[in-house]
């Protein structure tokens, strides 16, 4: 791994953490060792039970990890009740006390931390303007919407200041529109308040629009992680390609290697350059992947990088995808933006070929 | 076609409301008519006499019925306090929680008492209560109050646990999160949310304790009635309408308990 | 290494012996005014009685063979013991008759009830909890007014006509069979009413869309629906039947007894207390077996739900 040069909020160390025992045991975190930097936006983005949740209750205390440490700023918080750690959690289920008002929900945190009054008294109003609620302070939770009742829960967790803020899933529970809106709100505030923010979605596009780096985690182990950008064009592994977005998937034969790049021959005899996660010896049969907007499709099959029939057009609005059954029996996918100008040049059942943009391919580490 | 003007019902079953509605009148019926003897004026439980409130007056004026009035509320006062703060404490000890070594067991003897017939019950107390008062000396209403509590906690062990199983455990996760110590969350979380179905367990043991006759007739000392003892020593004599005037008073008390924990309980939920 | 599973391991045992200590003052409670006593009594059944109550501390299983047999006191001979034998089947047999009484009587009830529309189905089930809460003694009080022989049965029968004496009908079987149908009957209807509640009525309307008749929905989808709140019903009324002490008590006039009474008169006038001991450990065990019975039935139906 390289040196990194930001400061480290919260450093991961080897942690794996065992349910049950015996013949029962479930390894829900598999030697998982993470940093994450200080006031960045990171997500960790997996399908259900793959662990990101155990991960993010370890870090704020409610379970503890059977292997490894978790340090805070280099100090190991591990031994810590979650009551003594300064990280706070907004809840999936919001878990807003509903035997107490807005206001005094907000106030919770800072009563118990011992806080004067007058003090508190000035947090909460703050906190109530930070996320738009301040006429809503003395309403009981349960009288007020979701999209209410999940600013709530941020002020809350805000409101003590936390070193980190643990989000499990907020957003799951409202509708479209309304999730549109908080994550613009989220960015909003973790720039607003400077506080790291680590954020745990199985929603891919939500993690790839609002977080600085992200990690993807799948049964127990984390297996990328890098910027959304990195993620989604350079995916390191199957799931992982096949996880975030729509991909294609070749079998190709690696010809030769040059400076990161290496020459692979695709079904059907073309060569294209295609990229490497990492140096490695190659040879044999690898995989490849492509984005389907980063394919061309051309009804002149002569010269192009792939040959097939064109089977099926799947007009989506904004762009339009063309399953195209290339020689193999394989089904590649092509995404071409709709213009004004574009006409339907191609029909079902007629010969195609598919050109791949330069670099649009990436090897799989298998 | 004018026949089929009434839509079909696929609830309804013939006979069934008629049988129903008699059930109701039946289970009303004696409760109505003791009542409303309680009210006559002659000396009979059968003769109507014409209206009158001297058997509630000669209830009053009762020495023995005050007194086995006030030793029932003291009792169960006593075992309903102990047996609700111990079947709390137990019901957070047994709820929310992977199952441990125990916890079953545990289950199972907290639900002993509803299951052991009373009149076993009663007879095992005698016989060990007993031994007791001859070895301390003491014959106080100690041995009462231990008894009905035993009883009593199942009752108010049911719906404190009911209480705790539907309550969202991420609460107390979030007071953890936000700094409270496991007593402050207990105290600022738990119990507030907790306390519906403390007050209906509480509740419940009352009126338990209150009615019970089997246990208190076999542990009870020389002196030592309360009123459901009282009566049932009253109904092998000739029965006046004082007996149905102190059976009003106290269906009325049982009633205004469970109309209580009726609507406070429909007022949460 | 090891400090991180050492953290886990201790908050875990900490809190499996924090549960314990919050359950220890109900636990002991229970153990020493309900459940320790029972050993007590389980000894008892092995002694010798005393000339005047109690026990002498002499084995004996006298008091085990006597539930069911009697020793002829001239020629020392056993034989069925007709008396007792009589009373645990009045016990057994009452009780067989309260459970069916109230189960026929009560599915119509609780069907009744499981039918209104939401807002007025609580105060049809309200009407029916009132009456088991209420004071038990009260209750029989209540049926024993009504039945006696100046009562409002007889006043209506002889005042119509129809008999010109008053009918006998308290300090019988029937009057205890009557009073224990009418304590327990709100503990059958509220398991039936609970399994009733949960019909998804759709399996009814199949059901006619079948072409099965009205008889024939009930017998062949609610009641087989409503199963569970029938065993559970039956077994809730049939325990508390047999154990019966009160209302036998009261409509029995010491004359009909029933096991309950029984067992007291061996600790009262019988002055036979390892019988009372041995005649509750019979009790108990004929509880304890009926409810066996019904978790099994419970455990299988759970593991099947759908079967």
């Amino acid at each position: 791994m390289p040196e990194r040069p930001e400061k480290s909020t919260i450093e991961i160390r080897h942690v794996s953490k065992v349910f049950g025992s015996g013949e029962n045991a479930v390894i829900a975190l598999d030697d998982v060792s993470l940093d994450i930097r200080e006031n960045e936006f990171f997500t960790l983005l997996g399908p259900s039970g793959c662990g990101k949740t155990t991960l993010l209750r370890l870090i704020a205390g409610f379970s503890y990890p059977t292997e490894g440490e978790i340090k805070l700023y280099g100090q190991d918080i591990a031994p810590l009740p979650p009551y003594k750690r300064p990280v706070n959690t907004v809840f999936q289920s919001y878990a807003l006390f509903p035997h107490m008002s807005v206001g005094e929900n907000i106030a919770f945190g800072l009563e118990m931390l011992g806080r004067p009054k007058s003090a508190i008294r000035t947090r909460v109003e703050e906190m109530l303007a930070l996320v738009r609620m301040e006429h809503l302070r003395d309403r009981k939770t349960a009288q007020i919407s979701g999209g209410q009742q999940q600013r709530v829960a941020l002020a809350r967790a805000l409101a003590p200041q936390p070193k980190v803020l643990l989000l499990d899933e907020p957003l799951s529970a409202l509708d479209y529109k309304l999730r549109k809106d908080m994550q613009i709100e989220l960015k909003r505030l973790q720039h607003e308040t400077g506080i790291t923010f680590i954020f745990v979605t199985h929603d891919q596009e939500e993690a790839l629009t609002m977080s600085d780096r992200l990690a993807v985690m799948s049964s127990g182990r984390i297996l990328q992680i890098g910027n959304p950008r990195q993620i989604y064009d350079r995916p390191a592994e199957r799931f992982v390609a096949d996880f975030i977005g729509e991909t294609n998937f070749l079998t190709a034969e690696v010809t030769g290697l040059a400076n990161g790049k290496a020459e692979v021959a695709l079904p059907g005899g073309a060569k294209i350059h295609a990229l490497l996660t990492e140096d490695r010896e190659l040879n044999g049969a690898v995989s490849v992947v492509v984005r389907p907007e980063h394919a061309e499709i051309v009804s002149n099959a002569n010269g192009a990088d792939l040959k097939g029939r064109l089977a099926n057009i799947v007009y989506f609005g904004t762009d339009t995808l063309y399953h195209v059954v290339l020689e193999t029996g394989e089904t590649f996918i092509v995404r071409r933006q709709n213009s004004r100008k574009s006409v339907d040049e191609f029909s079902e059942g007629t010969a195609v070929g598919i050109i791949l943009a330069d670099g649009s391919a990436q090897i799989l580490r298998d | 076609m004018a026949r089929s003007r009434h839509a079909f019902d696929v609830r309804h079953q013939s006979g069934f409301p008629t049988i129903a509605l008699t059930c109701f009148f039946l289970l009303y019926l004696p409760i109505a008519t003791l009542v409303v003897y309680a009210f006559n004026s002659g000396t009979s439980i059968a003769t109507w006499e014409g209206l009158s409130l001297r058997w509630f007056q000669a209830a009053w004026n009762n020495d023995k019925v005050i007194d086995a009035s006030l030793r029932s509320i003291q009792i169960a006062t006593c075992a309903a306090v102990i047996a609700t703060a111990v079947a709390t404490m137990a019901a957070i000890a047994t709820t929310r929680t992977r199952p441990y070594r125990g916890l079953n067991a545990k289950y199972a003897f907290i639900n002993m008492p509803l299951m052991v017939p009373e009149i076993v019950v009663a007879v095992a107390l005698l016989i060990f209560f007993s031994r007791i008062k001859v070895a301390t000396g003491y014959s106080g209403l100690g041995y009462l109050i231990a008894a009905h509590t035993a009883f009593c906690i199942p009752f108010a062990y049911l719906p404190i646990r009911a209480r705790l199983e539907t309550m969202d455990l991420s609460l107390e996760t979030a007071a953890a999160d936000l700094y409270a110590s496991p007593w402050q969350a207990f105290r600022r979380v738990t119990l507030p949310l907790l306390w519906p179905g403390i007050l209906a367990g509480l509740m419940l043991a009352f009126v338990i304790s209150l009615d019970d006759v089997v246990i208190t007739e076999f542990v009870k000392s020389g002196g030592q009635d309360t009123l459901p003892t009282y009566m049932l020593g009253q109904l092998r004599r000739v029965v006046t309408p004082e007996m149905n005037a102190i059976s009003t008073v106290f269906l009325l008390l049982s009633i205004a308990i469970v109309t209580i924990f009726f609507f406070v309980s429909r007022k949460r939920s | 290494m090891g400090t991180a599973s050492e953290i886990a391991r201790r908050i875990e045992a900490k809190d499996i012996r924090d549960r314990w200590l919050l359950s220890a003052p109900a636990l002991i409670i229970i153990a020493l005014c309900a459940i320790g006593p029972l050993t007590i009594v389980f000894v008892y059944s092995f002694l010798t009685p005393g000339d005047y109550g109690d026990v002498v501390w002499k084995f004996s299983p006298d008091a085990w063979i006597s539930v069911l047999f009697q020793r002829d006191i001239f020629d020392g001979t056993w034989s069925f013991a007709d008396a007792h034998l009589s009373i645990f089947w009045r016990s057994v047999w009452l009780s067989l008759m309260t459970t069916l009484l109230t189960l026929v009587l009560g599915f119509p009830t609780a069907y009744f009830i499981a039918t209104r529309p939401e807002r007025t189905r609580e105060i049809w089930l309200f009407l029916i909890t009132i009456p088991f809460w209420t004071n038990l003694l009260i209750r029989t009080f209540a049926i024993q007014e009504v039945i006696r022989n100046e009562g409002i049965v007889n006043a209506l029968l002889t005042g119509t006509g129809i008999t010109d004496r008053p009918i006998q009908m308290l300090y019988t079987d029937f009057a205890i069979l009557l009073g224990l149908a009418y304590v327990y009957f709100p503990l059958m209807v509220l398991p039936l009413y609970a399994s009733m509640e949960k019909i998804d009525f759709r399996l009814v309307e199949a059901g006619y869309d079948l072409y099965a008749n009205r008889w024939k929905v009930l017998r062949r989808i609610i009641i087989p629906l409503a199963k569970p709140g029938i065993v559970a019903g039956s077994i809730l009324v049939f325990i508390p039947s047999l154990g019966a002490y009160v209302t036998p008590r009261v409509l029995g006039g010491g004359v009909k007894l029933m096991l309950g009474n029984f067992i007291e008169l061996q600790f009262g006038q019988g002055r036979n207390w390892p019988l009372g001991a041995s005649l509750s450990m019979t009790l108990l065990a004929i509880v304890l077996a009926a409810l066996f019975m019904y978790i099994h039935f419970t455990a299988r139906r759970g593991g099947n739900t759908h079967g």
